[in-house]
């Protein structure tokens, strides 16, 4: 049962590996004359839409009130977050071979911090294609601005926007929570009392 | 029977039923109580209904498509006729469909709409519908609701026992209505009876879009042969076709047709058809033919003329076509669910036919012949005979079943829908259809499958009269919905029809309705001209021929500005829909054009032709009200005079193109 703390932690570390399987944000966009919705899914690597044609159609909607097209190729993150999760992933079973109390809370503490610049970085965006106009836009509603939630549910013109953490989102989560239970029975058995 | 005798069989009816009528009020839903029936036909606001309905449109040679129980309309199909709201037989890509030996021909008088059939059940896969007039059999692809394959049928002066497929879609039959010289050739019409033959084609490849081909034919004595159904269950591997004017006589037949007193109903072994195609006997007839493809990859169709037909004759070809002897010019030829029943509906008898295909195979065995006509034994009647309906009505039609041992015929004359039992041959039950009722059908009721046993009848009737708010000279015809799934029929709603409905299908939505295309992709879009994003969009002068490449989406189209176009130019407008969403097509319409608008769906291509014999600058614009900013969705073309040396640019916004 000794290993039992550097098995979980190694565990946690692998199990990040798993953001990539799922959308980890989800973004729908409601209204009478969408019965379906208009959905983006927003993965750690890519953007995708319930159909085929989610991403045209919501850029369409968009162009009406000026907002710019979201091109997946202009958002850099999308290219350099797989980067870090693949680098945190193993930086954690190497963390996890050394077996120092310290360098785990480091992880665990750098993942969080990860994970918050992560959301701000999305609120960010949020903000940028919510308030960034194009002049000529074709609808112009005076102190109207279209930036969506980032968790919850606001109204935009016609549509209700809601947003919320996806599926993938838990396995950011998960490795967090066991890699601190790891380190926690860690702590507790160098103390002595287990 | 003589003539006279007719005639007042034509006429005690419509007394009949005219007093009956003043009795009854208008007919409406009667002892029933209208606010039951409202309630059975009512589907709230955002439901949907239990069953799509597809109705011949008759000389308006389209199908309408209606939902059952409510008789709301949702799409009017054109198949053989040219349509202007969608551009059906207008733009370049669908003209082909509509070509045939005689040239192009933009109508047709549409009939018998069939549902695609497994293992006799409807698959929901596909429609199929007979033109009369020009002998054709078109294919409707029920994941697009539009006409994908029409196939013409030579030798045959009208194909009206059609198309009635096999139990698995194996073939579509097609008999010819008029017997014609075959070949044609040049001969007096008084030579009828040497040298005027029928035919039955049998159509191949009706699971498999594109292969639509004639298998074989049949060449058989010169009578008018009317219906059709395809044998199932234990009669699979048969094909039966009533017929008149076994007199074979070519003028006023309305009396000289209606002499005997039996005519045929032709029992078709298709399988040993094959067999004798597989051993060579038949002859290669020359005959002129053409096949039209549509397919979605290039949202083209393509013609292919095909030039002879393999041809069996009878008398060559023992066992393989035999006679039943049918009372009284027998219109409609049905066979119950499980095969073993044909009803002859001898439209001037008082009787109704019942054959058995058991005893028919039984008659083969023991050779009971009454005569061979033209190889053709002609089995004995009362060795055939399942039984009689005695004097059940006038002037029955057709009959569908409901799948628990009961049978319903229209009688034309005397303007009724009769329930009858297959076991006892009784009468159950009768109610006034309003009026004069021609086909009948029951959802699946002329399949293996009735679904639900029998839940839903629908009357098609030729005659309104006082039905509706009246319309000048021509009235609607209409459609009747009975609730059959008690012991009485109940009449429960009343709607009109576009068109004349000659025979109609139906099916539970759930077979097709998750099946269908929302937008065809743009990276499948195999179209020669299409332009699949904005980028691709320009324009190309070949002499006198203008090539356009646009695209649409909401709201707006690329390019929206051309100049250096010259009268005396031919404007090819290649238009690709860029929306891959749901419900958003977008019209094309440019004013002065000679024939009628574009209507793209999501990820298709479509080209109009556009001739500019004056000088100025023309609007173009999207005639579907595509979105918020649709009135903006217009474009400008200049014209030049022939002799100009405008140069050819196209732009959008500030970007300006030249060739």
């Amino acid at each position: 049962m000794n290993n039992l703390p550097r098995i979980l932690f190694i565990s946690g570390s692998l199990i990040l590996l798993l953001v990539f399987i799922s959308p980890i944000w989800r973004i729908s966009l409601e209204a009478p004359q969408y019965p379906d919705g208009v959905t983006m899914y927003i993965w750690i690597n890519k953007l995708g839409g319930k159909t085929r044609g989610t991403l045209q159609n919501i850029n369409i909607l968009n162009h009406y009130v000026g907002m710019k097209p979201i091109d997946p190729e202009s958002i850099p993150e999308l290219k350099y977050f797989p980067l870090v999760i693949v680098a945190m992933s193993l930086l954690g079973v190497i963390f996890g071979l050394i077996n120092k109390s310290g360098l785990w809370i480091v992880w665990i503490a750098l993942l969080l911090i990860l994970g918050i610049i992560g959301i701000y970085d999305f609120y960010l965006w949020e903000y940028d294609y919510g308030h960034n106009l194009a002049d000529d836009a074709p609808i112009k509603v005076p102190g109207m601005v279209y930036q969506p939630p980032l968790i919850g549910s606001k109204k935009l013109l016609n549509f209700n926007a809601i947003s919320y953490p996806y599926w993938g989102a838990l396995f950011i989560l998960i490795p967090m929570i066991l890699c601190f239970t790891a380190y926690y029975f860690r702590r507790k058995k160098s103390s002595g009392y287990v | 029977m003589n003539s006279k005798n007719i005639s007042i069989l034509l006429f005690f009816p419509i007394l009949f039923f005219n007093t009956r009528c003043n009795q009854n009020g208008n007919g409406s839903a009667g002892a029933l109580g209208t606010s039951y029936a409202a309630e059975k036909v009512y589907v709230a606001p955002g439901e949907k209904d239990k069953y799509y309905a597809f109705m011949s449109g008759g000389y308006s040679g389209q199908v309408s498509v209606y939902g059952l129980p409510s008789g709301r309309l949702f799409r009017v199909i054109p198949v053989f006729s040219q349509d202007p709201e969608k551009g059906y037989g207008y733009n370049e890509e669908t003209k082909p469909m509509l070509m045939t030996t005689f040239g192009f021909i933009p109508w047709d008088d549409a009939h018998h709409p069939k549902l695609s059939q497994t293992k006799g059940i409807h698959d929901g896969k596909f429609l199929f519908i007979n033109g009369n007039n020009t002998p054709r059999v078109a294919r409707i692809d029920l994941t697009t609701f539009e006409t994908t394959e029409i196939i013409q049928i030579p030798n045959s002066g009208g194909c009206h026992a059609s198309p009635y497929p096999t139990e698995n879609t194996e073939y579509l039959v097609a008999g010819t209505r008029f017997s014609v010289p075959i070949p044609q050739e040049d001969v007096p019409i008084s030579s009828y009876k040497e040298n005027f033959k029928g035919t039955f084609t049998f159509i191949s490849g009706g699971q498999e879009p594109g292969k639509m081909d004639i298998a074989f034919q049949i060449l058989v004595p010169g009578y008018d042969y009317d219906l059709a159904h395809s044998g199932k269950g234990i009669s699979h591997g048969w094909s039966f076709f009533t017929s008149y004017n076994v007199e074979e006589d070519h003028t006023l037949l309305e009396k000289t047709a209606s002499q005997y007193d039996k005519d045929y109903i032709a029992a078709v072994n298709w399988k040993k058809a094959e067999e004798y195609i597989a051993e060579g006997k038949f002859r290669e007839m020359p005959a002129e033919y053409y096949h039209n493809f549509y397919t979605d990859r290039t949202h083209s169709a393509t013609s292919e003329v095909k030039k002879s037909v393999k041809v069996l004759i009878p008398e060559d070809c023992p066992g393989m076509v035999y006679y039943l002897p049918t009372p009284k010019s027998p219109h409609g030829v049905d066979v119950s669910p499980t095969g073993e029943y044909i009803v002859g509906s001898g439209k001037l008898s008082a009787d109704l036919t019942v054959h058995s295909f058991e005893k028919m195979l039984q008659a083969i065995e023991e050779e009971k012949f009454d005569q061979v006509i033209d190889g053709i034994p002609v089995l004995n009647y009362e060795a055939i005979l399942a039984g009689v309906v005695q004097q059940p009505g006038l002037g029955p039609l057709h009959t569908e079943f409901d799948g628990r041992g009961n049978a319903y015929t229209t009688f034309f004359i005397s303007s009724e829908v009769v329930k009858w039992s297959l076991s006892t041959y009784e009468v159950l039950d009768r109610q006034p259809s309003y009026y004069s009722v021609g086909h009948l059908m029951i959802p699946g009721g002329g399949s293996a499958k009735p679904w639900e046993n029998g839940e839903y009848l629908v009357a098609l009737n030729k005659i309104t009269k006082d039905r509706y708010l009246p319309t000048g000279p021509e009235l609607a015809h209409s459609a009747q919905l009975y609730d059959i799934s008690g012991d009485k029929m109940q009449l429960l709603l009343d709607f009109p029809t576009i068109g004349e409905p000659h025979y109609a299908q139906a099916i539970p939505a759930s077979v097709i309705e998750n099946n269908q295309v929302q937008a065809f992709p743009l990276e499948e879009n195999e179209h020669p001209y299409a332009a699949t994003r904005e980028s691709e969009t320009k324009v190309e002068r070949q002499g006198t021929e203008v090539h356009v490449y646009m695209t649409t989406i909401r709201s707006h189209f690329a390019p929206d500005n051309i100049e250096g176009i010259r009268t005396g130019d031919k404007v090819y407008f290649h238009v690709t829909n860029l929306e891959q969403d749901w419900d958003v097509p977008h019209g094309f319409a440019v004013m002065g054009n000679t024939n009628a608008e574009l209507l793209i769906m999501p990820g298709q291509t479509e080209t109009l032709i556009w001739e500019p014999k004056m000088v100025g600058v023309f609007p173009f614009y999207c005639s579907d009200f595509c979105s918020a900013l649709h009135q903006e969705m217009q474009g400008y073309i200049r014209v030049s005079p022939s002799s100009a040396n405008v140069k050819l640019t196209w732009a959008l916004g500030d970007e300006v193109f030249e060739e």
